[in-house]
């Protein structure tokens, strides 16, 4: 029964995914263009990021056609639901891969400050982390998607580090503050990327348990020394 | 919770050798929605039918467990019938409204209790048609026949015709079964407005009509009670895999 609500159902997965491996790449080659201080291909990620929104408002169309038509409920309605959310979550993170290629564009030519270390330990994080919560939502995986999420944490003690390094070169040597500020923004748009990817596993619990629940909840920052 | 206004306690019923209820133990919140839903053949009838005493003549027809309205066994012996249902009034599928004119199906019922006062009827033709929400569209001709209204406002009419008698719970077997949507739409507003006053019990004609005025679901299954939840949850949430594959639409 419903077969062809299952056929799009499942249709409007595989676009789902289709556009995660399309914020999986951007981000991957923002980072790579940064480490070759390669303008073109920054470009070159700078003007993708219009398909991606592009497919993005084609995914949310379908939902809100399979709303209207199909009427869903219970699991299939949470299942549309998450979809509609995690695809504005994999439209920012493809914001964040954008973000990085323009810091890139203004850091220009100018040699490094320092070999870029962190920061590509950030990006293969980042990407682990995507891959395997959009494969816990195929899979309806929630213990998978609630150890992904726990992963968040490895990424912000990344860039805490990235943090404390970069500063420590701003004070000693003043003439680099601008490009370690720029680095510092770079990292930052990382530290989101995995933020957003946390929100995708919350949306897994939510279409297999219908449970609405922050995973990680920020501790209070802590008073300022 | 209050106490709730009906409560259904390990109520089974036979149509001779055919078992349609299987130990329903149910309780009803008063001024609330509760909407019993499943597929066809799932009893829901049946329970609505018993709660107004329907069933008393059905040749065959075997009940056992109890039944309380605020905590009075409807079956005990020397009950008052005639008196439930004025208090538990019941709404059909099929609109049905009387012979003659829009007021006086209003005021059939309370003149056969006996109401005479032209002030008095007048004051629940008023209201009750206001409760119903067919007042704006009838009030400039409650005298022109019954008949001549469209569907939805028939629907809305018997509506009316029960709450005249100002019962204590209004139990609705798909009203709007035969209704497009904008009739069905007005019908689903004047139960919305019904719940702040009344108590509801209605057998809804689809899931999301069920989905839209519940506050409380309860999901039949083959004379069985599968599930009871808040509306808000049984559609969205559902805990039972047979309740989820029948929202679904994966059977039923």
């Amino acid at each position: 029964m419903r077969r062809a609500f299952d056929e799009d159902l499942q249709e409007l997965q595989n676009q789902m995914l289709e556009l995660g491996s399309m914020v999986g790449e951007a981000l991957a080659r923002s980072v790579d263009a940064l480490k070759r201080q390669d303008m073109q291909a920054s470009r070159e990620v700078i003007r993708n990021d219009m398909k991606i929104n592009e497919k993005r408002f084609a995914i949310e169309a379908d939902c809100l056609r399979l709303i209207a038509t199909q009427q869903p409920m219970a699991r299939d309605l949470r299942s549309i639901a998450a979809v509609l959310e995690i695809i504005t979550d994999l439209e920012r993170c493809a914001d964040y891969a954008a973000g990085i290629a323009k810091i890139t564009l203004m850091i220009g030519k100018e040699p490094f400050i320092k070999p870029l270390i962190d920061i590509p330990r950030m990006l293969e994080k980042d990407l682990s982390m995507l891959d395997r919560a959009l494969k816990a939502f195929v899979d309806r995986d929630v213990d998978a998607a609630r150890r992904i999420a726990a992963e968040d944490d490895d990424v912000d003690a990344l860039y805490d580090q990235i943090n404390n390094e970069l500063l420590a070169f701003m004070l000693q040597d003043p003439r680099t503050v601008r490009q370690a500020t720029r680095l510092l923004w770079v990292a930052h748009n990382l530290e989101r990327f995995a933020d957003r990817v946390t929100n995708i596993c919350e949306r897994v619990v939510f279409t297999v348990t219908g449970e609405m629940r922050e995973m990680n909840i920020q501790e209070p920052e802590e008073e300022p020394q | 919770m209050s106490e709730p206004k009906i409560q259904i306690q390990d109520v089974s019923y036979a149509y001779g050798d055919q078992q349609v209820l299987r130990n329903i133990t149910l309780d009803i919140p008063a001024r609330a929605i509760t909407v019993l839903f499943g597929p066809a053949g799932g009893g829901k009838t049946t329970l609505l039918r018993l709660m107004n005493r329907l069933n008393d003549l059905v040749e065959d027809g075997r009940m056992t467990g109890r039944i309380l309205l605020d905590g009075e066994d409807i079956y005990a012996p020397g009950f008052d019938v005639p008196g439930l249902r004025r208090r538990v009034g019941m709404v059909f599928a099929l609109p049905l409204p009387l012979p003659g004119t829009i007021r006086e199906n209003v005021t059939y019922g309370p003149k056969l209790a006996g109401l005479r006062d032209r002030a008095r009827l007048d004051e629940i033709v008023e209201r009750s048609l206001r409760q119903a929400a067919l007042w704006d569209e009838v009030k400039d001709r409650l005298d022109s026949p019954a008949n001549a209204l469209s569907g939805g406002q028939q629907q809305r009419l018997c509506i009316a015709r029960s709450l005249a008698l100002e019962p204590e719970v209004l139990l609705l077997d798909e009203p709007t079964s035969g209704l497009d949507p904008i009739s069905t739409a007005k019908v689903e507003e004047s139960l919305l407005i019904l719940r702040e006053q009344y108590t509801v019990v209605i057998v809804p004609h689809s899931v999301q009509q069920a989905s839209r005025i519940a506050d409380y679901a309860a999901f039949f299954l083959m004379g069985e009670l599968v599930e009871h939840q808040p509306g808000k949850r049984i559609f969205t949430t559902p805990v039972d895999k047979r309740t989820e594959d029948y929202v679904t639409g994966r059977f039923g």
